[in-house]
């Protein structure tokens, strides 16, 4: 397990620097990539791949929130980092990999598992934001 | 606002902080919020923008013409999203004119990467080697992933600067990537081919472009998300057709 924690809080933060992340935020980019991995793989084998992604993802919404709130940046620069690690490019990967080996039905298989999977991580970011405006509307509406 | 803003120069400051936000790849909610609330702040309350991944409308109901720019490139550049949303910020509070706004957006667009490249290598191989790790591999591979990785990511940027077809330069570094694999575990470096592979090619992967046009297409954008997802679909079948080729050579 500490070889998750270590890897995909490095791999998350080294990731951002491709993308052109403030400095100041690495450290943050990491540690959202790092806790959304860690349950992500801590609840994969017992709930499914696509249901595991959609809590992380969800659980580096409310992170992502909360950071840019504070910080004052826009939400992308931290999820993009969150997300990073579940994204399903290794499926992907494979899934396009098969179609060049003509092995269309597995590829079609797993074609559909990765977009279910991105459907997982968007429908995460999209739900954290949701919540997050709904709890900014609600003092509003009571007075 | 004490001094007025001509109509004019307001759409101007719009389009330039839109074409900026849409180049370094925000999001196609923020780049319409964003260039509507500067629209506001300098008093044009009735405007419209329709964005797409490639070119980019803004029009007013006034007499002045609608306008459109056309996004040639797109990269992902956090670093310019995060500051053209500060200027927006302290345009809408009033604090920035459209003169000064105008300077400071002109100001970053013309900033350069945070980070030279030996350092974004350096990230892309340490990003492969501990994707590698994330994805079941094992520690004899980590180096090799490190190499391979950073030479791909190498590649790719540097094929970028002299092919125009983004698609070309993505297949080549791919075609590196799996080649270099290879090598790997002919030499007895590396173990795990798929592993080192899949490792490797994660900082070429569209995996933020795949997520961000199924966002997209949920918040109703389905013109930027069709495209976004015909964008990462083309990438993907570059990468897999390179290391499926590079494949072909060990067969």
């Amino acid at each position: 397990m500490w070889a998750h924690f270590l890897t995909s809080f490095f791999g998350a933060a080294a990731f951002v620097i491709l993308f052109n992340a403030p400095k100041k935020s690495l450290f943050h980019c990491g540690l959202v990539g790092m806790l959304g991995w860690v349950l992500y793989v801590y609840v994969r084998d017992d709930i499914g791949e696509a249901p595991a992604t959609l809590a992380a993802s969800l659980l580096v919404g409310i992170l992502c929130q909360l950071f840019a709130k504070f910080y004052r940046t826009p939400v992308i620069i931290f999820s993009v980092a969150g997300i990073i690690p579940l994204v399903p490019g290794g499926m992907a990967y494979n899934a396009m990999r098969r179609f060049v080996e003509n092995r269309y039905d597995e590829a079609l298989q797993i074609g559909a598992q990765t977009l279910m999977i991105a459907g997982a991580i968007a429908a995460g970011l999209v739900l954290s934001e949701v919540l997050n405006q709904m709890l900014r509307r609600r003092p509003k509406s009571i007075v | 606002m004490e001094q007025k803003t001509s109509i004019y120069e307001t759409i101007e400051l719009c389009l330039l902080a839109g074409k900026i936000m849409l180049q370094s790849g925000a999001e196609t909610y923020r780049v319409e919020d964003t260039m509507v609330r500067i629209a506001t702040a300098f008093g044009l309350t009735e405007s419209h923008s329709y964005v797409t991944p490639t070119a980019l409308i803004f029009s007013t109901s006034g007499e002045q013409p609608a306008k459109l720019i056309r996004i040639e490139n797109r990269t992902t550049d956090l670093h310019k999203i995060a500051e053209v949303n500060a200027i927006s910020r302290r345009i809408a509070l009033g604090e920035l004119s459209a003169h000064e706004a105008k300077a400071l957006l002109l100001q970053s667009e013309s900033a350069s990467f945070d980070y030279n490249l030996p350092m974004q290598i350096f990230a892309a191989a340490l990003a492969s080697a501990c994707f590698l790790i994330m994805f079941g591999g094992s520690w004899p591979d980590f180096l090799a992933a490190f190499l391979a990785g950073g030479a791909g990511f190498a590649a790719s940027v540097w094929l970028h600067r002299i092919v125009q077809v983004k698609f070309f330069a993505e297949f080549s570094a791919a075609l590196l990537v799996g080649l270099l694999a290879l090598l790997f575990i002919w030499a007895g470096f590396g173990y795990e081919f798929d592993r080192i592979a899949v490792g490797s090619v994660m900082p070429l992967v569209p995996g933020l472009l795949i997520t961000n046009a199924i966002r997209d297409l949920m918040a109703g954008h389905l013109v930027s998300g069709i495209s976004k997802g015909a964008d990462a679909c083309l990438t993907a079948f570059a990468i897999g057709a390179g290391i499926a080729v590079a494949l072909l050579f060990f067969h």
